[in-house]
């Protein structure tokens, strides 16, 4: 019981880092039609600038107030670095969705590569804050309180992302743009402001997924967006692309069966097991679990 | 400018022509095998040259470090050949090449250094485990489309990255991977001395991947092919299936990339982790993409010039040019990836179409300047 109890809160705590990756990208997939490879970048820039924060910002520290004005900054840092990307880079290749894919390659080769260059290849201890550094007994068992952390940051951002969706201008021409975006735009709205503002929330859920993966793994690395993003494409394509609900759901799924398959069976067979799921969801329901639209329309 | 695919093949069709789609009419010149026949006598002679191409490479051009180089090269502009015979002639967008290349290759490592097979039936078996590998995972992946497929193909290949990785058994070596056993390997394949033979390996595939690819997209097959990067739905209607013939482009593919994954098991005597990932896959298309995908020769220059400065800007990172910069010059410059990442960016917004598009971009250009002057 102790140990299930474990696995459940782990693997939820593992999904919301993959719900606050996925998001992001299912947002932009949806309205613009853009597989964002860079978005590993947004992590690592999240990442990389808490911890260069909690180090060097006076006022920033690793432990505390000074913490979360470190996530701050991180995040402010991956939203910038979002809304760069989308003026200055996907902008100009509006309507070219093969282009929009490549250069979005290019950078998630080019931005990690850069990070290494600054700081080196080999892992940074990313600071851990006395508030979650230790565990807390739910049933019996003691889980590492920052598993609650990501639980709680992720209900915040789906709060957030829903009322936004649901309650504001902004979120109805978004939504609006995911269903038909030439309708929106015959009807005389700019929708390009809403790339650049799913980009930019994108960015801002990638950079607190990077600031609290380095919380979840200890450790942040150039590369760790990598192999997180290739997880959250499938939590994306589980989630059928384009509904904020079916991502939260594949990424609480995906992220239990993860954990669950790696402790019962042989450790590894729980990330192929999460592949299999996905093929088994694209052969037998396309488009994902919640579907309204077909996932193939591009490229 | 919406014509981004393909290079301006024919100019002055007109706007109302789809600019995407190659003259389907074109046969090949009888003139057309001379430029190929002149660059592979200048492949199969370089291992007698004695030239020195100061700054290009260090040491003359038969020395082994040369050589090495010019065989890897080789082998990823084989490889990059057959991923863009998916991507660039069919126009199926996968990101689970790296599996069947990684396949071939550690297919063939482990058959020599378990079963003590020879090199050549551990060859034999890696190449048809491979095909028979893509055509399995082919047959199940394409039927999705588009983006669907890319997805389905990046966590296939996921799938082999982490089963590889976790050292099943303690066969594949995990992070570390496997040398090549060499006692499997006939002796004219070993050693530094032997150098110029696994350069001839390596020239064999790439003769080998890119006469496959030229021999099928020339042939009826190919002009399917072409019919479905232009319009899947219109071949459809047309009455022809477009599945097995993707099915087809998919298994060759694979199949030339599990070749290629043995001769880089000898090029570069084992094989590491690194190749079976999804970056790996990335790196393959930003080949394709850079030389210029659905042409003869934009995959192996575009690997070629993607492998040469993977190599040579790490080895220049180190040199005195390097450290005399200013650190916030010198240090982005001495990583790789990050200069190939800016040019691959760079190349998407002003030469799509590739490095080998561009001389014809520059002669529409001057043609353009000539007529309005006129």
């Amino acid at each position: 019981m102790s140990t299930v109890v474990l696995l459940v809160i782990t693997g939820l705590g593992l999904g919301a880092l993959y719900f606050l990756i996925a998001s992001g990208l299912s947002l932009i997939f949806g309205l613009m039609d853009v597989l964002n490879f860079a978005h590993g970048a947004f992590l690592a820039i999240g990442a990389y600038g808490t911890w260069w924060a909690s180090v060097y910002l006076p006022g920033a520290g690793p432990d505390g107030f000074g913490f979360l004005l470190a996530v701050a900054f991180g995040v402010g840092a991956g939203t910038l670095a979002a809304t760069l990307v989308e003026l200055c880079v996907i902008r100009p290749l509006y309507g070219r969705h093969r282009e929009q894919i490549l250069a979005t390659v290019g950078l998630s080769l080019a931005v990690p590569a850069l990070i290494q260059a600054v700081w080196g290849a080999d892992p940074l201890t990313f600071p851990r804050p006395e508030l979650v550094a230790g565990t807390v007994g739910v049933l019996g068992v003691n889980v590492p309180t920052d598993r609650f952390l990501l639980i709680a940051a992720a209900v915040a951002v789906f709060t957030a992302l829903w009322l936004f969706n649901s309650r504001t201008r902004y979120g109805l021409i978004v939504r609006a743009g995911v269903q038909d975006r030439a309708m929106v735009t015959a009807l005389g709205i700019d929708v390009r402001t809403a790339f650049t503002l799913v980009f930019a929330i994108g960015g801002a859920a990638a950079a607190l997924a990077g600031a609290l993966g380095g919380l979840y793994f200890g450790v942040v690395t150039p590369t760790q967006g990598m192999s997180l993003l290739i997880f959250a494409f499938i939590v994306v394509v589980i989630g059928g692309t384009t509904s904020l609900v079916g991502t939260a759901l594949a990424s609480v799924a995906v992220g239990l069966i993860q954990q669950f398959a790696n402790y019962y069976t042989v450790a590894g067979l729980g990330d192929i097991a999460v592949v299999i799921v996905l093929a088994l969801v694209l052969l037998t329901r396309q488009g994902g679990l919640t579907a309204k639209k077909s996932a193939e329309r591009v490229a | 400018m919406t014509d981004t695919d393909v290079a301006p093949t024919t100019p002055g069709t007109g706007a109302s022509a789809p600019a995407a789609v190659p003259d389907v009419r074109r046969r090949p010149r009888p003139t057309g095998w001379i430029a190929p026949g002149v660059l592979l006598l200048v492949a199969l002679s370089l291992p007698f040259s004695t030239l020195t191409l100061p700054g290009v490479f260090e040491g003359t051009l038969n020395s082994p470090p040369t050589l090495h180089l010019l065989a890897l090269c080789l082998v990823f502009g084989g490889l990059a050949t057959s991923y863009d015979l998916l991507y660039g002639r069919v126009g199926l967008l996968s990101f689970g090449h790296a599996l069947y290349f990684a396949c071939g290759a550690y297919t063939a490592a482990l058959l020599m250094r378990v079963l003590e097979l020879p090199l050549l039936w551990a060859a034999v078996v890696a190449v048809v485990g491979g095909t028979l590998l893509s055509l399995v995972l082919g047959a199940v992946s394409l039927r999705v489309n588009g983006i669907a497929l890319a997805m389905v193909t990046l966590a296939f290949a996921q799938a082999g990255s982490i089963l590889i990785a976790r050292d099943p058994g303690r066969a594949t070596g995990g992070e570390e991977g496997l040398p090549l056993h060499t006692a499997a390997v006939p002796d004219a394949f070993v050693g530094v001395v032997n150098t110029v033979n696994l350069y001839w390996v390596a020239l064999a595939y790439a003769v080998v991947a890119t006469g496959v690819v030229w021999w099928l997209t020339a042939s009826p097959v190919g002009r399917v092919w072409q019919g479905i990067r232009a319009n899947e739905q219109r071949v459809a209607v047309l009455g022809v299936n477009p599945y097995p013939y993707k099915l087809a482009a998919f298994t060759v593919g694979g199949g030339l990339a599990s070749l290629g994954g043995v001769a880089y098991l000898l090029v570069t005597g084992g094989v590491t982790p690194g190749i079976t990932t999804a970056e790996f896959t990335l790196a393959l298309l930003v080949m394709v993409a850079l030389g210029g995908a659905g042409t003869r020769w934009g995959p192996l220059v575009g690997a070629g010039l993607y492998t040469y400065l993977d190599h040579r800007l790490l080895q220049l990172g180190g040199s005195d040019a390097f450290t005399a910069l200013p650190a916030w010059l010198g240090a982005p410059l001495s990583q790789p990836l990050f200069v190939l990442g800016v040019l691959f960016v760079l190349m998407v917004f002003f030469f799509p179409g590739g490095l080998v598009a561009l001389p014809g971009r520059v002669r529409s250009a001057l043609r353009e300047r000539r007529s309005a002057r006129s």
